[in-house]
């Protein structure tokens, strides 16, 4: 035995000689960097990129560090989050509005960054709500969602919410055909009865504002997802379609069938133009368009009657289909703008389409038939090439900007990389497990950061300590600097994470805001300084002008008030330095809790039910007094005459 | 004497950066302030090194029950010692003038820094006796009253120069920019006696 050891030892020892020896011409001997060290950021350092990874069915988006993988931020999008009091205060109640009236919740898919010459430039970010369609902003110097607005004919809004090079429109798509506008027809007359709808957004330089400049009526099929054109192929939109077979009961099967199904290419600028010269019919709709005014720190919501529709068929030129071997999921585009990968959900190959090929098919009219009038081009005159990759189930991929790609597939458990132009397979690596989307930073613009990639996960099942039959989702990061990757971390995120969009550290940070203003202030109920506080009687309606400062609330003890009142806590914070919010909650409350920054003001509405003397209090502990944050309100019976009374301090 | 007038007119200049620049700078840092609270003073008022800093100071006194920092309108410092310089720095500069022109000697550009010298020392009493006042004079109800190991109360004076703990804060007092510039002025000044003082030996 001890022998033995003795001669592992040596062997041990003669092992690492010759790694060491090794160490000396390559950079990926035994001896790199560990994992651990790779991934480590230490207390007190920040990391190199902000990771926005979609919620899923949470609604909302979830901002992480890479590549520490730790959790940042939930930012509330289209779900009510009584952390904060998103959609349960006054204030962003509105922000959840629709044509189906208030829907608290969504199915929050593809967030994507905004660009400026194919850049990320880090002003915005989009995210799709998939259920009851709707796009919304969300502002990167506050990381608050500032605008929401609907897409009337649209259902399943999943080939969204992806933007132009210079963030001219945020495009979404419709997965669901459904009938065009809604009416009641029987579900068997699908086929050639609905259509699918495709919607350009364009969007404010300025402030960001939405506003659904066109869309444009395909044949029913399903939109699967999509992405821009960029550099030569800019003003160009590539979306996937599955379905082709239209039909409308076990599509699992019966829209399978098809060997092929397109990869339809829009020429959104071409169709702008006919729209701008006049062009497309004015279509009766309603649909909502939300928007949060950070002045006022209130949302408004708008009703739209009216959508501009465009036949695809009325713009010659403008559409055409490239026919995509088994329902093609993930539509993705590489940086140069000249190869369109359709990924191929059901196959084991992805086929890579060209560019210039397209447009001299094109121009060659070498056309296979067509579909709705609709030209398809030729498979073989489009394709630039196919990867045999070996694994099964490609959904998505992503590129380095130093020439790969990254695709997942799903069925096999694993990302792939692999050469764009000789197509050659370099590495692969196992995902735990069945991977959805990956994201490289900027992985989607003309100047990817290829330093990681994060692989996000369907299925978790042993990855971590078990928590029951429900488990958060995992997720994987690989570092891509090298010619093989390394996975060198695995963490659970929160809700479902879809796709996500990653964006340098030293971009997003410096601009991020600290406080709002009091100056500048501008909600009507704002309480500008504590003698302002009051208390004001409007018939049943009591609203209660509070302030809040370390620590106390001004007032905070408030007489007159009787069962059967609405009453409107208005609450305005008055400090002005950086990460001291005051929360407030008050007994019985049916909504949530507040919590207000520095200089911003939210209403929360309480109806007493019951005689007594009930307690409020500041919910987030802001200072060394903060169990001393505190009041009481007097509630009387309804038929009582106690004059209002408020006070701090006497 | 020339040379030495020419310092004597520039030397007294110098002095005019104190309505730019700050004459003192306390910084205010602790744990859960890593970038540290900030109070500039310059001879017309206080100043935040950022600009909610006195509100957020004033914030976190309450607690220990001392005073808001002063506005320009509360002290008379703020209203005179504008005035002191100005009238300083034009004696200063008449003095270089009739120094270049012969009329006086070089015994004036000392008498000038020397009447300085003495203003200057006056205004640094004054001012640590604010800070004494500022740092001593307690809310009897503040909400946290602190004792010395000794069983005394807590005092909070911050440091007139230097660095001093107190409680959870690390306070740094240290002279700014305008006083750099007033030293550099009144050296140049005290080179011109210098000078002066030399050329008349010589002759």
């Amino acid at each position: 035995m001890k022998i033995n050891n003795h001669l592992l030892a040596t062997v041990g020892a003669f092992l690492m000689l010759v790694s060491c020896g090794e160490q000396n011409q390559s950079s990926n001997g035994a001896l790199s960097s560990s994992a651990a060290e790779k991934v480590y950021v230490a207390p007190g350092e920040q990391d190199e990129f902000y990771a926005f990874l979609s919620g899923g069915y949470s609604g909302n988006l979830t901002v992480y560090g890479l590549p520490s993988g730790r959790m940042f931020k939930e930012i509330p999008v289209f779900s009510q989050f009584p952390t904060s009091g998103y959609g349960y205060s006054e204030e962003t109640k509105p922000m959840l509005n629709t044509s189906h009236g208030f829907v608290p919740w969504d199915d929050a898919h593809h967030p994507d960054i905004s660009q400026t010459n194919g850049e990320l430039d880090g002003r915005w970010i989009f995210i799709n709500g998939n259920n009851t369609p709707r796009i919304a902003r969300i502002n990167l110097s506050t990381f608050e969602t500032e605008e929401i607005i609907e897409v009337p004919n649209s259902a399943g809004n999943h080939s969204s919410s992806f933007i132009t090079e210079n963030t001219e429109y945020v495009v979404a798509g419709t997965r669901f055909s459904v009938p065009i506008p809604q009416r009641d027809m029987p579900i068997n007359e699908y086929k050639s009865n609905f259509k699918g709808s495709l919607s350009f957004i364009s969007v404010d330089p300025e402030h960001g504002h939405m506003d659904l400049k066109f869309q444009l009526l395909m044949p029913g099929f399903n939109y699967d997802l999509s992405h821009p054109g960029r550099g030569k192929s800019h003003g160009w939109f590539f979306f996937t379609t599955y379905n082709t077979e239209e039909a409308h009961t076990l599509q699992e099967v019966n829209a399978s069938q098809n060997d092929k199904d397109f990869i339809a290419a829009v020429n959104w600028k071409k169709i702008e133009e006919y729209v701008n010269n006049g062009g497309g019919t004015k279509m009766p709709a309603n649909y909502a368009h939300n928007v949060y005014d950070e002045g006022t720190h209130t949302a408004t919501t708008t009703m739209n009657k009216e959508v501009l529709t465009v036949d695809p068929l009325k713009v010659p030129g403008a559409v055409y289909f490239l026919p995509t071997p088994k329902s093609p999921h993930g539509c993705d585009v590489d940086p140069t703008g000249q190869y369109i990968i359709g990924n191929g959900k059901l196959s084991a190959d992805l086929t890579v389409h060209s560019f210039d090929k397209m447009i001299a098919a094109i121009e060659g009219e070498k056309f296979d038939g067509e579909a709705y009038g609709i030209p398809i081009l030729n498979f073989e005159d489009v394709l630039a090439g196919q990867v045999k990759s070996g694994g099964l189930g490609p959904l998505h991929t992503e590129f380095d900007g130093q020439g790969n790609a990254y695709t997942t597939f799903f069925i096999s458990s694993e990302v792939v990389k692999w050469k764009l132009g000789t197509w050659e397979v370099i590495d692969r690596k196992p995902t735990y497990y069945s991977v959805g989307h990956l994201m490289i930073p900027g992985g989607n613009s003309r100047k990817p950061f290829g330093k990681y990639v994060v692989a996000m996960n369907k299925i978790t099942k042993d990855r971590y300590l078990p928590t029951g039959p429900e488990m958060e989702h995992s997720a994987q990061i690989y570092d891509i600097s090298g010619d093989k990757m390394e996975l060198i971390y695995d963490f659970p995120t929160h809700g479902e994470p879809h796709y996500a969009a990653g964006i340098p550290a030293d971009i997003l940070a410096p601009k991020s805001q600290k406080i709002y203003r009091l100056d500048e202030n501008e909600h009507p109920n704002a309480v500008k300084t504590p003698t302002d506080a009051k208390v004001v009687r409007e018939g049943n309606e009591v609203h209660i002008y509070m302030s809040t400062i370390r620590s106390h609330f001004t007032p905070d003890n408030i007489e007159g008030i009787k069962v059967g009142d609405k009453v409107y806590f208005h609450i305005t914070n008055h400090e002005q330095d950086f990460d001291v919010p005051h929360g407030f909650a008050i007994i019985g409350q049916n909504t949530s809790e507040l919590l207000v920054m520095p200089g911003q003001t939210k209403t929360s509405v309480w109806e007493p039910k019951q005689v007594g003397v009930w307690p409020f209090y500041c919910t987030d502990f802001c200072s060394a007094l903060h169990q001393e944050m505190q009041g009481y309100v007097r509630v009387s019976p309804a038929n009582s005459n106690i004059a209002l009374k408020w006070s701090l301090g006497e | 004497m020339k040379k030495a007038s020419l310092l004597m007119i520039i030397g007294p200049l110098f002095l005019l950066g104190l309505y730019v620049f700050p004459l003192w700078n306390i910084m205010l840092g602790a744990p859960q302030y890593p970038d540290p609270l900030g109070l500039n003073i310059h001879i017309s008022g206080l100043q935040g090194a950022n600009e909610f800093d006195i509100q957020n100071i004033d914030g976190l006194n309450h607690y220990i029950g001392m005073q808001t920092l002063p506005k320009p309108e509360d002290m008379w410092e703020f209203g005179t010692f504008p005035q002191i310089i100005g009238i300083m720095v034009a004696i200063g500069v008449l003095i270089g003038l009739l120094g270049y022109f012969g009329k006086v000697s070089y015994k004036w550009f000392i008498g000038w820094f020397t009447l300085m010298s003495i203003l200057g020392v006056l205004g640094m009493y004054d001012f640590n006796e604010w800070l004494v006042d500022y740092g001593t004079n307690l809310d009897l109800n503040a909400i946290m009253k602190l004792t010395n190991p000794d069983g005394t109360p807590m005092t909070y004076k911050p440091p007139l120069l230097g660095h001093v703990k107190m409680l959870n804060f690390d306070v740094t007092s240290l002279p700014s920019i305008g006083a750099w510039l007033m030293f550099l002025g009144m050296m140049l000044t005290l080179t011109a006696g210098f000078l002066g003082w030399k050329n008349t030996k010589k002759q």
